[in-house]
């Protein structure tokens, strides 16, 4: 056994030692079929997941980044000629595996509506207003301490189809890939003290209440602008080392 | 002691203002010799097609080699500088996605055995909470699919839908059904 250059751990098989990635706790990712948000009734699988080793293919993964972007991909406010319209806001953190690992030079993409809860979509017909100034559209690259930061204004919440008045919580989409494909994540970022979130399916999609938690950026008045923009810290924990799967068996 | 993970939560409807990108379908530029083009679409449990859905694909090179080092078998040749390795395509208003790529290799499954040439394929929609996982393999491979360690571990009569149908030269058809009598096979790892 040895330690690859990240730190994972690393088991002689055969002819390859690969990095294993450790599976998620029961309750830490919702389940595919749930019924309070109505969209999974068709769109989940309905036969049993097959086990899928972690070989080559999936140990491995896109190292996508730095011919897609551009310095102000990070600075969602400067766009355009003019200063898009709401709260202006720095959102930053770490992307790192579950053993505290950074992950470093990975793509950050993320995704939201304007101030007044509008996305600039041609499917989208909420009657809130269009912001000429903001497109709602980011990407970064995280540094080599996995750190990432964006500048952009507060999303507003909007009403959707799921139920009688139903409005999703203000929130962030986030697209990471880490270094394997075994770690690819799309999610969600809250802000906190939404009382939407209580009424939320797809943020109570998540069973462990822990694990939801981690969903909800954290305000940081120390990071926070004096005269400029407020800071949220949200950190993304990617799936990290198998340490246990490879401790010597009981005699 | 292991920290929890960030949850995963749907791409919802609104992907495509990020994440698709021009180049995203080709693995390979258009026109590359060799090139196989691999079509499809994604149904929904009810046999309608799923027009906001969002597909990507990672998958070793004609080598069998993956420019990662993570491969331990160490740094790739230059033979295929414009291979990307990935794809990422959305789904059109017919449910339909298409990838140019290049066909990749077998890979050692570190046991002795192979495994046989593959994509591995991420699906992600509106009403996916979670991605699905699944495979494309190939029909000109039925000797590597058979002794393919994975696909072995899939029930017999399920198995099919994992391999991609030739269309014609150079064009594969790899459609996927979330549910019903042709449910795809996925995968969790």
């Amino acid at each position: 056994m040895t330690v690859s250059e990240q730190g994972l751990v690393v088991p002689d098989s055969g002819k390859l030692t690969l990095p294993q990635y450790a599976k998620p706790q029961v309750g830490n990712h919702p389940p595919l079929d749930f019924p309070g948000y109505k969209s999974t009734a068709l769109r989940h699988p309905t036969q049993p997941l097959v086990l899928l080793p972690q070989r080559l293919t999936e140990v491995t993964g896109p190292l996508l980044g730095n011919d897609l972007i551009t310095m102000r991909d990070a600075d969602l406010t400067t766009q355009h000629g003019g200063e898009p319209q709401g709260q202006r806001i720095i959102v930053f953190g770490q992307v790192r595996d579950s053993g505290g690992r950074p992950i470093p030079d990975t793509l950050v993409e993320i995704w939201q509506t304007n101030a007044a809860g509008r996305y600039r979509h041609s499917r989208e017909h909420h009657p809130a207003p269009l912001d000429p100034n903001f497109d709602g559209v980011g990407r970064a690259i995280t540094d080599q301490g996995g750190r990432y930061r964006f500048i952009t204004i507060q999303p507003g919440s909007y009403p959707w189809g799921n139920h009688y008045n139903a409005w999703r919580p203000a929130h962030i989409h986030f697209s990471l890939f880490g270094r394997a494909f075994t770690q690819r994540l799309v999610t969600q970022m809250y802000f906190p003290g939404d009382p939407l979130l209580a009424y939320d399916p797809i943020y109570q999609s998540v069973p462990d209440e822990k694990a939801r938690e981690r969903m909800v950026a954290e305000f940081s008045m120390d990071d926070t602008q004096p005269e400029w923009a407020l800071a949220y810290r949200f950190d993304i924990v990617l799936r990290g080392a198998a340490a246990s799967v490879f401790e010597e068996p009981h005699a | 002691m292991s920290e929890l993970l960030t949850p995963s939560q749907t791409v919802g409807p609104y992907f495509s203002m990020r994440l698709p990108w021009p180049e995203g379908p080709f693995v390979v530029p258009e026109g590359t010799p060799g090139a196989v083009t691999i079509i499809g679409r994604l149904y929904d449990g009810a046999g309608n097609v799923i027009p906001d859905g969002l597909i990507e694909t990672w998958q070793a090179d004609p080598d069998g080699r993956f420019a990662h080092p993570d491969d331990p078998r160490g740094p790739v040749p230059a033979g295929y500088k414009a291979f990307r390795g990935f794809a990422r395509a959305q789904t059109e208003l017919d449910g339909s996605f298409r990838i140019v790529t290049l066909k990749p290799g077998s890979l050692p499954f570190g046991d002795g055995r192979d495994e046989a040439p593959h994509i591995d394929v991420s699906v992600f929609s509106r009403g996916m909470l979670d991605r699905s996982v699944t495979r494309i393999y190939f029909p000109d491979e039925v000797a590597s699919n058979a002794a393919d360690p994975v696909l072995a571990t899939v029930p017999a009569d399920r198995r099919s839908t994992l391999i991609a149908v030739p269309v014609s030269d150079g064009l594969l058809r790899f459609d996927i059904y979330m549910q019903g009598d042709k449910e795809t096979v996925f995968f969790n790892m």
